[in-house]
């Protein structure tokens, strides 16, 4: 666990970045307002965003466990949530019922998890990773924490106004264009489009701050490709949000204005997406050329690469901490760098394969699935590279492994569950059933949350000193694991005998009536599931004040945010960090007694010649 | 011990979900009613269901197969330090190439399906094209139900513009259902889709015929039934707070020109004059003498 004074590695490499770096000693002293709220230190943000994703995380949960509700015993009376939510009698009716899936993936996806990826671990880990004092923009990303308040203000207000917004995360029109059309299409749309543009500019504030940090401040000696994986995951995310982002805020500033000025006057309005001659609910008839389909295409060129976004951050964190548990290099570090990159790159040109029965051109079709089925390809390469680096690593057990296991096991299934859903024909008949939600919930919960899980309990020592329970983290690894599959892979089955999504009653159509025990299985997992998130909080809670005090380098690894102590104090570094090696060296045969090799660690000369390796 | 328990439990829920998959069939968790498709391409659909099933099957065996290799060795690994090892280039350019050959397989194998159902020309244009007289009716889905109008008895369409001058607005013959639609068996069908109000989508699963209606569009839709009897028709585009219950029909009969028939006596029926099913006799045998 030796950690070389770093003093010395500034002498060796010393390239004038040093001096600028070297600054930012001498702090002046905080007051708590600045220190724990309005803080720009990195570090500070990440875990304020760590802790509101975390709190959104159970809001989240809650709302899919009233659709679960739902789905097992419809139109019963629900115990708990009943007294304070339905309006009647405790029961859920049918538009309280698109508010929750509405709201449910809304807050995931808003809220949770591209904020928690993003937000929290990306502005916890870029500096320290990287070898920088802070961000390039400390304010900036501290106002990029606070926009997420606003938005979380205008879901709530959502929720609350106007029975809440009832056209699904995606937002179709003319649903959500003419507030005729649906109990919650008036106000409560407005605010959830609203709330949508906060998160945005949240979102896109904090991708030019990675961006600029990691291109502008790595520490000397950390070129490209010298940078973990997980940075590498957290820039491509980056330039896909700074590129995907706008168009999502310009239609939705374009769905605001049809819907007639932001409410302010339903006269005044524009018709981007509102065709003529169409009555809703007996409301005069709509006038203007518009085509909701260019909603769709507007909305998925932003929403295909946000499923990127959510997961590239955590295909990342899974490198780092497999690399470290199996205490082996990464296999095919540059494959698996160039793979994000491919994914990037391709999930640009698929966001059709949402639209495949939409009425757009059906030559498009073709298209889509061709680049659509394509992007499996770098998802399979990194995959083979996950099992590579386990093959022949000398892996510990404990819950950060665990959890990344799961992450490669489950991201197998929901990655080739995709394969049906790109094939266009096959399309046709799982489009908008159950098989996509088991597809969408096999990425975003096992894959993307489990890496997260597992993140949390890789990275909590560096963020407060402590360790995490073991126990009751594996504890939380085994309930999950088993809630996750028992509500997410019946859903396969579902999707194949047509159950369609958003449906508030199934069990009226025949053909579906036989499938109500099956969701009563799948709802009693989900609530094992839900609970077991206790575990996680509660561990999480009890460990910052009473975990075992750590360290700096409690895993034995090898990136440079393991030299900084635990925790890093304002500036992180006490010297600037010089880099020599990619962050994988684990078993290095070029020392002896230990099987880890930090970035920052000064070898003899004959030895330090054949250590830069890149491949 | 925990090791051991560990390697068994990353093994063991592979296992599990594949023979949940495996007796989905016979627990009737398939295909509605765990039967084949109502339609020839809804065969071929589901061909192509089966053929990506077996694909990925081999593909999730041999990934989990390997996990639990690798982690049964990782975890007994006596070795003071790991394999120090970066990759090798011959294995990431093989199961580059593989993987590429399959998906790209997949890709080009599906084309033929969704052309034949989708995008191959409709021959519409032509004059006097026999699919002209395909078309069975118009269904306009709205909040929450399904409307449907067919051109009179006897009508006869010799050109596309025809079609659409009888899409653009009601002709005095034409009769309507509501959440009820008939289609001719064993004879291709071509139906013209709109939505009233907001967008959904006409999903028959036993037919495996999905598409989406939109506000503004008419979009057609062909397909040909091949089994006689009643099937459910469903809404699969979120349509509102009613969405779940925007439940019709689909029922495919021989005898199709007798239904229409029969529904323009049911229709034209006074309440005074002679029943319905006197009409119908009637109106029957006007329709052949003409």
């Amino acid at each position: 666990m030796s950690t070389q004074n770093p003093a010395d590695a500034v002498q060796v490499n010393s390239d004038g970045t040093v001096a600028q770096h070297a600054d930012h000693h001498g702090h002046p002293e905080l007051t708590f307002l600045q220190k724990y709220i309005f803080s720009t230190d990195h570090k500070v943000i990440g875990v304020q965003f760590l802790l509101t994703t975390l709190l959104m995380l159970l809001v989240g949960g809650s709302l899919a466990l009233g659709v679960r509700w739902q789905l097992a015993w419809p139109w019963q009376s629900m115990p708990f949530f009943g007294q304070r939510f339905a309006a009647e009698g405790g029961q859920i009716s049918p538009e309280f019922y698109t508010m929750l899936f509405t709201m449910h993936a809304t807050v995931m996806i808003f809220l949770v998890i591209i904020p928690v990826l993003a937000g929290a671990f990306g502005n916890f880990l870029i500096p320290l990773m990287i070898g920088a004092d802070d961000m390039a923009f400390p304010r900036l990303n501290m106002l990029s924490y606070w926009f997420m308040w606003p938005a979380i203000i205008c879901f709530g207000m959502s929720m609350h106004f106007g029975g809440g917004p009832a056209g699904g995360w995606t937002s179709y029109p003319l649903l959500t264009a003419l507030p005729e059309a649906a109990p919650g299409s008036g106000v409560a749309q407005t605010f959830w489009l609203l709330a949508v543009t906060f998160i945005g500019v949240s979102s896109m504030m904090g991708s030019v701050n990675y961006l600029t940090t990691i291109i502008n401040m790595r520490a000397p000696g950390m070129t490209l490709f010298r940078m973990p994986l997980t940075i590498w995951g957290m820039f491509i995310t980056a330039i896909l949000q700074a590129f995907a982002l706008p168009v999502l805020t310009a239609a939705g500033f374009m769905l605001v204005f049809d819907r007639g000025l932001a409410g302010l006057s339903g006269d005044i309005h524009t018709c981007f997406f509102t065709p003529s001659e169409i009555v809703v609910n007996n409301a005069a008839p709509t006038v203007g050329g518009g085509q909701p389909l260019l909603w769709q295409h507007l909305f998925w060129f932003y929403s295909h690469p946000a499923v990127y976004i959510m997961l590239l951050p955590a295909m990342g964190m899974v490198s780092d901490m497999l690399a470290t548990m199996c205490r082996k290099p990464i296999f095919g570090y540059k494959p698996m760098a160039y793979s994000m990159a491919a994914i990037a790159g391709l999930g640009f040109i698929v966001w059709g394969h949402h639209m495949y029965t939409s009425g757009m051109n059906p030559a498009l079709g073709m298209t889509f699935m061709t680049s659509t089925i394509m992007i499996a390809l770098p998802s399979a390469i990194k995959t083979f590279n996950w099992l590579g680096t386990i093959w022949g690593g000398k892996i510990r057990f404990n819950t950060v492994t665990l959890n990344c296991i799961a992450f490669v096991s489950l991201f197998v299934v929901g990655g080739l569950s995709g394969l049906f859903m790109a094939a266009v024909p096959v399309d046709i008949y799982i489009h908008d059933t159950y098989f996509i939600v088991a597809h969408f919930h096999y990425v975003l919960f096992g894959a993307t949350l489990f890496g997260v899980f597992g993140a949390i309990f890789f990275w909590f020592p560096k963020m407060f000193g402590r360790m995490m329970n073991e126990r009751l983290g594996k504890l939380h690894f085994f309930l999950t694991f088993l809630g996750a599959n028992g509500a997410f892979f019946p859903m396969h089955m579902l999707g194949v005998a047509g159950m369609p999504r958003r449906y508030a009653d199934p069990y009226i159509h025949p053909y579906l009536e036989h499938l109500m025990p099956m969701n009563q299985f799948m709802t009693v997992s989900a609530i094992v599931m839900g609970l077991a998130q206790l575990l996680l909080i509660g561990n999480w809670i009890y460990s910052i004040f009473w975990g075992p005090k750590v360290g700096r380098n409690p895993w034995n690894a090898n990136g440079l945010e393991w030299v900084a102590p635990s925790p890093p104090p304002h500036g992180n570094f006490e010297e600037v960090p010089t880099v020599y090696r990619g962050p994988y060296e684990y078993s290095s045969p070029l020392v002896e007694g230990r099987d880890f090799l930090p970035q920052t660690e000064v070898l003899a000369p004959s030895a330090s010649a054949d250590t830069d390796d890149d491949h | 011990m925990s090791r051991i328990f560990w390697c068994l439990f990353f093994t063991a829920w592979p296992i599990l979900g594949i023979v949940v998959s495996v007796i989905s069939p016979q627990m009737n968790w398939g295909f509605p009613d765990n039967r084949e498709s109502a339609t020839p391409l809804g065969e071929r659909i589901d061909d192509l269901f089966y053929l990506i099933l077996c694909i990925v099957t081999i593909a999730f065996i041999g990934t989990m197969v390997v996990l639990a290799y690798v982690l049964w060795k990782a975890s007994k690994n006596e070795d003071e330090k790991g394999w120090f090892s970066h990759g090798s280039h011959n294995l990431e350019v093989i199961w580059t190439i593989v993987p590429a050959g399959i998906l790209l397989f997949i890709a080009l194998y599906q084309m033929d399906v969704w052309a034949i159902y989708r995008v191959r020309d409709y021959d519409l244009k032509q004059q006097n094209s026999p699919r002209l007289n395909n078309l069975v009716a118009e269904v306009i889905a709205r909040q929450f139900e399904w409307r449907i109008r067919y051109p009179a008895p006897g009508t006869v369409f010799k050109s596309k513009k025809q079609i659409d001058d009888w899409l653009a607005k009601p002709q005095a013959g034409d009769l309507y259902t509501v959440n009820h639609l008939h289609v001719p068996l064993n004879k291709e069908t071509l139906i013209y889709l709109k939505s009233g109000d907001v967008q959904h989508s006409f999903f028959v699963p036993e037919m495996r015929v999905k598409q989406d209606a939109i506000p503004g569009q008419n979009i057609d839709i062909w397909f040909t039934v091949n089994r006689a009897g009643d099937f459910d028709l469903t809404c699969a585009e979120l349509c509102g707070w009613g969405h779940y219950k925007m439940r019709g029909r689909v029922t495919a009969i021989e005898d199709f020109s007798g239904f229409l028939q029969k529904l323009k006596a049911e229709q034209d029926f006074d309440g005074i004059s002679k029943s319905a099913g006197e009409i119908a006799a009637t109106g029957q045998t006007q329709e052949v003498t003409r």
